[in-house]
């Protein structure tokens, strides 16, 4: 058995093997592996006895739950309309040219991901980036930058 | 059944109906029709397309017909100005995200969205175009996906969870991303699709149809190097004049003089090789009866049919574990196809190169089927195309033939000739009640202890059947099956053949011999058969071919005196040689996940 069968399977114990069983068990790989491998949603079909099909429909809904693999550290910024009168584009378009890539794809170091994401809930304080767990209002393409640096600074 | 009347008023007329009736249901009770796009008979509620709107006296918001229960003094307007501007409103919302090419669309003339469109006259255009393109996928060779024609009403979903318990297609995504998909939006020739068509036969649009080949088989016709004939599933036949607006009836001999007029060069019956069926069949169950109880071999009980290859591919996706149970024995129509390509070629002196084998079929899953590589008995490709029962529609609107004047005309022999049994293979429980026919017979020298030969209790539309049939004072070399009580069970649909399964393996349940059909109803439901489809107009083809059976002279597949002829020179016997070479199969196990 693989790691992630292995993770899938005790996920199952905790969570049980129903239908509903399925969120808690997606978030669990999430937190463990960053993203959702096909592997990974196999065995919680297999776990589950649903259809791989009816997981990845339940896992594409959510953002954040990715069935891509993802760099260490995910940063995501808001797309939804006020970041986006307030600047996002700029924001991701700095952030593009540090990071040397485009949007949606990982650095070649494995150390990030550039994502959008909808509202966050920090309308009044747009545009807003978040860094795995870590939210940061009122970015420029300035402070971006800058936070990411202060990342790429720690090993 | 709640025995509650509610009384409401619907364009103020009175109408009194059950409790926990739709709004929709009760205006149809007095002959109003309520537009629907995601509703559908055999399938749950969803209320997602909003089309089915009505005004409620009282009630600001419009409430969805399919999907509001009546209550106590209702007043309910199906057509007000309120409902026809809304109506019109939702219409457009679809249209502005819809690849409306209806000109180059296979299912213009047969899609629900446009008649409503055609209905409703919009065309104003009034919300902005976000209809965006996609590739159609084409890698199944039953089914063609095309997005850009989905209106996400998840008919296919719920299709392929509730009856068929496959749940290949779920809604993925969301927001303006949001579609129908299959496992990391994988081909459908790649996922668990059984290929049945169930969802085709359902989807309003043409965002799920068959692939159709209407146009090399013409190609063909109009070869003159090429002989072509053609065989006719049981079910097509009293099913193919709902294609002209004739309901569900028995149109057989229309139909054959149809496929004459078509061109087609000889028109040959399934039906045939579904008596032969029944004797591979039936001799095979007697030979795994024999070996379990007189050898006290391990075989594999129950035996399960294999004429349906939507259930095949269930079978090997799904229990895997479990092929040895299934009969070896092709369907109908591949065994039809290599009998053509070898026995017929050498009786009409044909080279079976020059040999187009077409068949008509209630079914998608057998335009899989024909590609499988095993279907290659006679060196060649046995059946070169299938269609659908609805392909066969449009032919021969195309061709302009007036089907409903057309005079009755008979198949021609040889591999014409059939009898009762091999039609009522298109009913569930048909392809038991004529093993049972054959086999109590070989096995007692008696017919089947029913009245007029109708097995009615193996009959009917119960998702699950079972029955048990006593067999007793048989013929000396049967000695084994004195006193035997022979275990069967039915199912049609996958949902029910899971459960059925499930019994089966959890030991719950013993039987001797299994029929399942993967489609509701069996062949006459077929994902082939013409749209629309729910539990009355299948009533109706089943008692269609089961008065066509009534109506032939020979009702037991070994009385067919071409089925006589073929093991006298050809095959010589039941489950030999020959059969081995042609008629039989293997399978495959593939992937659950
Ligand atoms: S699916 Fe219907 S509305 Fe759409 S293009 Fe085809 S015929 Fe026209
Ligand atoms: S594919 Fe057809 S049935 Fe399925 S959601 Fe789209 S329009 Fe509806
Ligand atoms: S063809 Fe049958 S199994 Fe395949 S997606 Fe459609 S309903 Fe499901
Ligand atoms: S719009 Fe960006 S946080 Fe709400
Ligand atoms: S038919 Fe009622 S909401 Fe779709």
């Amino acid at each position: 058995m693989t790691n992630v069968e292995e993770l899938v399977k005790q996920q199952a114990e905790i969570h049980g093997h129903k239908r509903e069983s399925l969120m808690p068990i997606l978030q669990a790989v999430i937190r463990s592996e960053r993203f959702l491998s096909e592997e990974a949603m196999v065995a919680i079909a297999k776990e589950l006895d649903i259809s791989t099909a009816d997981v990845y429909g339940t896992a594409s809904f959510y953002t954040f739950m990715d069935t891509k693999p993802k760099g260490k550290n995910i940063i995501r910024v808001c797309k939804t309309i006020t970041c986006h009168m307030k600047g996002k584009d700029a924001v991701i378009g700095a952030l593009e040219d540090l990071l040397k890539i485009k949007l949606g794809d990982n650095t070649s170091d494995g150390k990030f991901s550039l994502l959008q994401a909808n509202c966050l809930g920090w309308c009044h304080k747009g545009p807003v980036m978040l860094i795995n767990d870590e939210v940061y209002p009122e970015v420029t393409p300035q402070s971006a930058v800058e936070v990411i640096q202060e990342y790429l600074k720690q090993k | 059944m709640s025995t509650y009347k509610v009384n409401l008023k619907v364009n103020n007329l009175n109408v009194s109906v059950d409790e926990g009736t739709t709004i929709l249901d009760a205006a149809r009770q007095l002959n109003f029709k309520i537009p629907t796009l995601c509703h559908h008979d055999d399938l749950c509620v969803a209320g997602n397309c909003r089309v089915c709107v009505v005004e409620q006296v009282g009630n600001r918001l419009l409430p969805a017909a399919c999907a509001t229960p009546v209550s106590e003094g209702m007043e309910v307007l199906t057509n007000s100005m309120k409902v026809r501007q809304a109506r019109k409103n939702i219409i457009e919302l679809l249209l502005s995200e819809h690849n409306a090419d209806c000109t180059k669309c296979f299912k213009s003339g047969y899609c629900e969205l446009q008649e409503m469109a055609n209905e409703y006259r919009t065309g104003d255009h009034i919300f902005l175009d976000v209809r965006s393109k996609n590739e159609i996928d084409i890698s199944s060779p039953s089914i063609e996906k095309d997005d850009s024609k989905c209106i996400r009403c998840q008919r296919c979903v719920r299709t392929c969870t509730e009856l068929q318990a496959v749940s290949a297609l779920a809604v993925t995504h969301k927001g303006k991303e949001m579609k129908i998909s299959t496992f990391l939006d994988k081909p459908m020739n790649d996922v668990v699709c059984t290929n049945c068509g169930q969802c085709i036969n359902r989807c309003p649009t043409a965002s799920l149809v068959e692939r159709n080949y209407i146009d090399q088989v013409f190609d063909a016709i109009y070869d003159p190097k090429k002989f072509v004939v053609v065989q006719t599933a049981p079910a097509t036949r009293v099913a193919i004049s709902e294609e002209f607006g004739l309901g569900p009836n028995r149109s057989t001999g229309k139909m054959v003089a149809a496929l004459r007029r078509l061109g087609f060069d000889k028109v040959l019956d399934t039906d045939f090789t579904a008596d032969l069926t029944i004797m591979e069949e039936g001799t095979e169950l007697l030979t795994r009866l024999k070996e379990a109880l007189v050898d006290g071999k391990e075989v594999a009980l129950p035996m399960m049919t294999s004429c349906s290859p939507g259930w095949i591919k269930f079978q090997e996706h799904i229990f895997p574990d479990m092929l040895d149970n299934l009969s070896t024995c092709k369907s109908p129509q591949q065994m039809f196809g290599p009998l053509a390509k070898t026995y017929y070629a050498e009786k009409i002196n044909k080279n079976p190169a020059d040999m187009v084998v077409v068949s008509i079929m209630p079914c998608t899953a057998k335009k899989y089927e024909a590609e499988r590589p095993e279907m290659r008995g006679s060196g060649y490709k046995d059946v070169d195309f299938v269609l659908t029962t609805r392909e066969l529609g449009r032919m021969i609107h195309q061709a302009g033939i007036d089907f409903e004047k057309l005079e009755d005309e008979k198949y021609d022999s040889i591999l014409g000739e059939s009898t009762g049994a091999a039609v009522i293979f298109g009913a569930t429980g048909g392809v038991m009640e004529a093993a049972l026919r054959t086999a109590y017979e070989i096995v007692t020298g008696r017919e089947v202890p029913f009245a007029n030969l109708n097995i009615k209790p193996v009959r009917g539309m119960d998702g699950i059947k079972e029955a048990a049939v006593k067999i007793k004072d048989v013929k000396e070399e049967w000695s084994f099956l004195e006193g035997v009580e022979l275990k069967i069970a039915i199912a049609h649909g996958l949902a029910n053949a899971k459960e059925l399964m499930n019994k089966i393996k959890s030991g719950e349940a013993d039987y001797h011999f299994i029929e399942v059909m993967a489609c509701p109803s069996g062949c006459i439901g077929g994902g082939g058969q013409p749209i629309p489809t729910n539990m009355e107009i299948r009533k109706k083809r089943a008692a269609a071919i089961y008065e066509e059976d009534e109506k032939m002279v020979l009702r037991k597949s070994h009385e067919n005196p071409e089925v006589t002829e073929i093991y006298k020179s050809f095959l010589h016997k039941p489950l030999g040689h020959r059969s081995h070479d042609l008629l039989h199969t293997h399978y495959y196990p593939r992937k659950r996940y």
